[in-house]
């Protein structure tokens, strides 16, 4: 009798340990939770993978916890819970996750699998990138933490070395108001045209802003961050504000031409979204400049 | 590699020789389970939704090795007779394709929401599209299967309770207050 090779290709790690031994001694063996992209590429033949190792067994990646300052997200918390249950901690992501695909594909699609296939179009980037994120990525070598800003390296590329799992993203707690804005062609169901996340952290006056589908990664937007807000006389912001803000976020952007739109719409929409961001997170953490 | 399931509320084995068979492909090719349809194999059209331990999903991305010991519910097995009967009194069926998806969106819609509005209709339905009907005609359906579904919970003189525990997919609901015209729905419906 020959050994059951077919049972060995699909392995259901009930933790995190097991998966990680799992991933070392079988480095074929290709990470799937969602399935929500890499699904497609088996049912279109673009990928055959001899093996697959399942992430959706293991209860501490599909767990979130309060961490005080932060939230600690499982990899595998799915969309649809980060829009249900995180709503009013994390509103930027929560926003994010809301326009993800359809409610099929956000009952699947999980954050750790948008980081992992790492397109620059990934709906959940620019929020982490507007908050300061931090990704907690493990092997059976051990644990590391990278901070978001550095985890991109290139289109689908981040810094996930083989045998490595992404098991939680920690994301600071919301200090003040958070925008996500998107363009697309309809309101569900599209890859980014061009998206834009702001936090305003009212503890620390500061801005953090997060620019997806507009450059070879989701971009920060640091010399936009660094404008200067009237902090001690809120009435005192204005449209010209808002619009150099939208110019420096389109200056941070390094778009180009694809099927989905121009590089220069793309710049254009940026600075339009980033302005009403602005306006938005203004008015919302100090009222209307006629209610002043 | 052999996996097994429950589909509908049976005990089902699929023997799959790859690891990436999606369920999809599973249920239509292996199983013969033809209810659930196929068309764009990417997730963008909700042709092939079924309910995956209660959840809405697109089965063609969901890999049938990731379902050992997990519920799936499809057309046959998700949708209360009063949804399947609305989409039919309000013409919400032409070609019929998207319907068996559509079906059970509705079924998983109706369970959260039992009087959901047009925005939230909208919103539940985005995944699952139709080329036929214009949508219209498929927001009527699920207003009238609403008001049927739940006219006849009070009629029971019984509590609601969600819908897929006490509506069985072969049960005999009253249908009489549905819309026998798709034109009378815009009068019932709220």
């Amino acid at each position: 009798m020959t050994a059951p090779q077919a049972t060995a290709s699909f392995y259901r790690p009930a933790d995190l340990g097991e998966a990680l031994r799992d991933l070392a001694a079988h480095p074929e063996a290709v990470p799937v939770a969602g399935g929500t992209d890499l699904m497609v590429a088996v049912n279109y033949r673009h990928t055959r993978p001899a093996a697959m190792l399942d992430l959706t067994r293991i209860a501490e990646l599909r767990a979130w916890s309060d961490e005080g300052a932060a939230i600690r997200i499982g990899s595998g918390v799915t969309y649809a819970r980060i829009c249900a249950e995180l709503a009013t901690v994390l509103p930027g992501l929560a926003a994010a996750a809301r326009t993800v695909g359809s409610p099929q594909i956000r009952n699947r699609g999980t954050l750790g699998g948008n980081l992992a296939t790492a397109s620059p179009a990934g709906d959940g980037h620019p929020p982490l990138l507007a908050t300061g994120a931090t990704i907690e990525i493990a092997s059976a070598a051990g644990r590391r933490t990278v901070p978001i800003a550095d985890f991109f390296t290139g289109p689908k590329r981040s810094v996930l070395e083989p045998g490595e799992l992404i098991t939680a993203v920690i994301v600071p707690k919301a200090l003040g108001p958070q925008q996500f804005l998107k363009v697309g062609t309809r309101n569900a169901m599209v890859i980014a045209v061009c998206s834009l996340a702001v936090a305003l952290d009212l503890d620390a006056r500061r801005l953090g802003t997060g620019i997806g589908s507009a450059g070879p990664t989701p971009l920060t937007a640091p010399d936009a961050d660094r404008i200067e807000l009237p902090w001690a006389r809120p009435d005192l912001f204005n449209d010209a504000l808002a619009e150099e803000f939208g110019r420096r976020v389109a200056a941070a952007a390094r778009p180009i031409d694809d099927v989905r739109g121009t590089a220069a719409y793309r710049r254009h929409a940026l600075a339009v979204c980033a302005a009403r961001a602005l306006r938005r997170v203004w008015t919302a953490a100090h009222g209307t400049e006629a209610g002043r | 590699m052999r996996v097994e399931l429950r589909i509908d509320g049976e005990a089902a084995v699929a023997e799959i020789d790859r690891p990436g068979e999606s369920l999809l492909s599973t249920l239509r090719d292996r199983l013969g389970l033809t209810g659930t349809k196929n068309a764009c194999e990417q997730g963008e059209c909700g042709s092939c939704t079924v309910l995956l331990d209660g959840d809405p999903v697109c089965s063609c991305l969901v890999a049938t090795a990731q379902c050992e010991g997990r519920e799936v519910k499809t057309v046959v097995g998700a949708v209360p007779r009063p949804v399947r009967d609305a989409f039919i009194a309000c013409g919400a069926v032409q070609c019929g394709f998207c319907t068996p998806g559509l079906l059970v969106s509705v079924a998983d819609l109706l369970e959260r929401e039992p009087d959901p509005r047009d925005a939230q209709i909208r919103e539940a339905l985005a995944g699952n599209l139709c080329r036929c009907t214009g949508y219209e005609k498929i927001i009527d359906a699920v207003h009238a299967a609403a008001e049927a579904m739940s006219s006849e919970a009070i009629s029971d003189g019984v509590p609601r309770v969600p819908a897929r525990s006490h509506l069985h997919h072969n049960q005999w609901i009253n249908v009489s207050n549905i819309p026998r015209a798709a034109g009378d729905s815009t009068e019932d419906t709220p």
